[in-house]
């Protein structure tokens, strides 16, 4: 037994950038699939539109929790087939962020007035150029505050990676908790790290919110 | 490559044994959280900066942490001040403290949605304080907040498998217990995951239904 020491701390940081890598990579990948899922929930099309409302159904309906195991021990054992921890978590991940950024960006492209689609569709503006133009930008910037708040709520889900014994931020807690006997010192720094990254993000949602509803 | 549902069937009183504690924990969550929240929101204009600031580090603290680590800091932390509680009791205290600071954001924005003349427009009329607050603040107020309170009702139900984590016994505990038996990974998961999102759907149900009855008097808009 030992005691916690500074290097145990220095472990977390150091933890800190596969959380990071996790945040990143549902992001690159959930984000184009995301702005998919807001284009097919938005479109005249009956069947794409359903197809995206279900989807986005199962995956609001289930625990995260649930994802991962299921394609962390699930899916793999059902192909016969390994595969490694970071692919399994980070298509969970990625499947989280399509469905809950689509819908996100589902509504801040149903808040732009029709009126706008309209005035595009006058001038002549083909559909692709009129969402290009004149609706995406608008919606992001209403998607904005909703968005970095869900970016927040996906840099503390990743701490669920560890439940399959991912190395990432909570993970390294955990690890160190289990070395020093000190759940308290570990437990209470992980939070803190958590603390200083989520914080900011949520006070920057919280002023760009404001700021929009000055400019509305 | 061959699915087998079947010796799943076995363990179903296991199932019904986690479904039972994953609502009970859900419902411990709510009332709890729920009453934290009204308090809180109830304090956070209180005249005193302390208590002020009380309320904003709580709510601050629980929001910006993720919750599977609030649990283990319950469960793991709290024996060393001399309070061991059972893995079921420290995640429902653990996501009463999660839900209780939501809860405090949503009750806040909903007293505020309360115009000020609604509540001059009360006391004109001779009700006396505690009705004013009943009716003509807090059962509006809840209308507003509805749709995000019971949102957050439901990632609590979801976000209690997290319970599992400390071997508290609810759904999800039961689903690495048969899997542990069983060894069908793929088929424990797809069935624990469709039980999760058929009670998340019957819950949006029931709360649909609620709403219409519950708020039935007309608004301006």
């Amino acid at each position: 037994m030992r005691g916690f020491t500074l290097s145990d701390f220095e472990t977390m940081l150091w933890a800190v950038q596969w959380t990071a890598t996790l945040v990143i990579i549902a992001l690159a990948l959930g984000g184009p699939l995301g702005l998919l899922m807001a284009m097919m929930r938005t479109s005249r099309n009956p069947v794409l539109n359903g197809i995206a409302l279900v989807i986005l159904q199962i995956v609001q309906g289930v625990p995260l929790l649930g994802m991962l195991m299921f394609f962390y021990f699930g899916v793999p054992v059902f192909l016969g087939i390994k595969v490694p921890a970071l692919i399994s978590v980070s298509i969970a991940f990625t499947v989280f962020a399509a469905a809950f950024l689509g819908e996100i960006w589902r509504g801040g492209i149903q808040a732009v007035h029709t009126n706008q689609s309209e005035a595009a569709a006058c001038l002549g503006l083909t559909r692709w150029q009129s969402f290009r133009h004149v609706i995406a930008p608008q919606a992001f910037r209403i998607a904005l505050p909703a968005t970095v708040g869900f970016l927040v709520q996906l840099i503390k889900n990743t701490s669920l990676a560890s439940v399959v014994g991912f190395v990432e931020l909570a993970r390294a807690g955990q690890l160190a908790s289990a070395a020093t006997f000190a759940p308290l010192t570990s437990y209470a720094c992980v939070s803190a790290i958590y603390f200083a990254i989520c914080f900011p993000l949520t006070q920057w949602s919280r002023s760009l919110e404001k700021k929009l509803h000055v400019v509305r | 490559m061959t699915l087998n549902f079947n010796q799943l069937w076995r363990y179903q009183d296991d199932f019904l044994h986690g479904i039972q504690m994953t609502l009970t924990l859900t419902l411990i969550a709510t009332v709890a959280g729920m009453l934290i929240g009204l308090l809180g929101a109830l304090l956070s204009n209180n005249r005193l900066p302390a208590v002020r600031l009380l309320i904003r580090s709580y709510v601050e603290v629980i929001r910006n942490t993720p919750a599977l680590i609030q649990i283990f800091l319950i469960f793991f932390v709290l024996p060393y001040a001399g309070l061991r509680l059972p893995p079921f009791e420290a995640a429902a205290v653990a996501l009463s403290i999660y839900m209780g600071a939501y809860s405090v954001e949503i009750f806040r924005s909903g007293l505020a949605s309360i115009p000020r003349s609604q509540i001059e427009a009360g006391q004109c009329l001779g009700l006396t304080r505690f009705q004013v607050f009943r009716h003509v603040i807090l059962l509006p107020a809840l209308r507003n907040i509805y749709p995000s309170l019971t949102s957050q009702i439901i990632l609590i139900l979801l976000g209690s498998s997290l319970a599992s984590q400390v071997s508290a016994e609810e759904l999800f505990h039961t689903a690495a217990f048969v899997e542990s038996r069983t060894y069908r990974s793929f088929e424990v998961y797809a069935v624990v995951c469709a039980i999760y999102f058929v009670m998340v759907l019957s819950l949006r149900l029931i709360f649909a239904g609620a709403e219409r009855i519950a708020f039935r008097w007309p608004t301006r808009r």
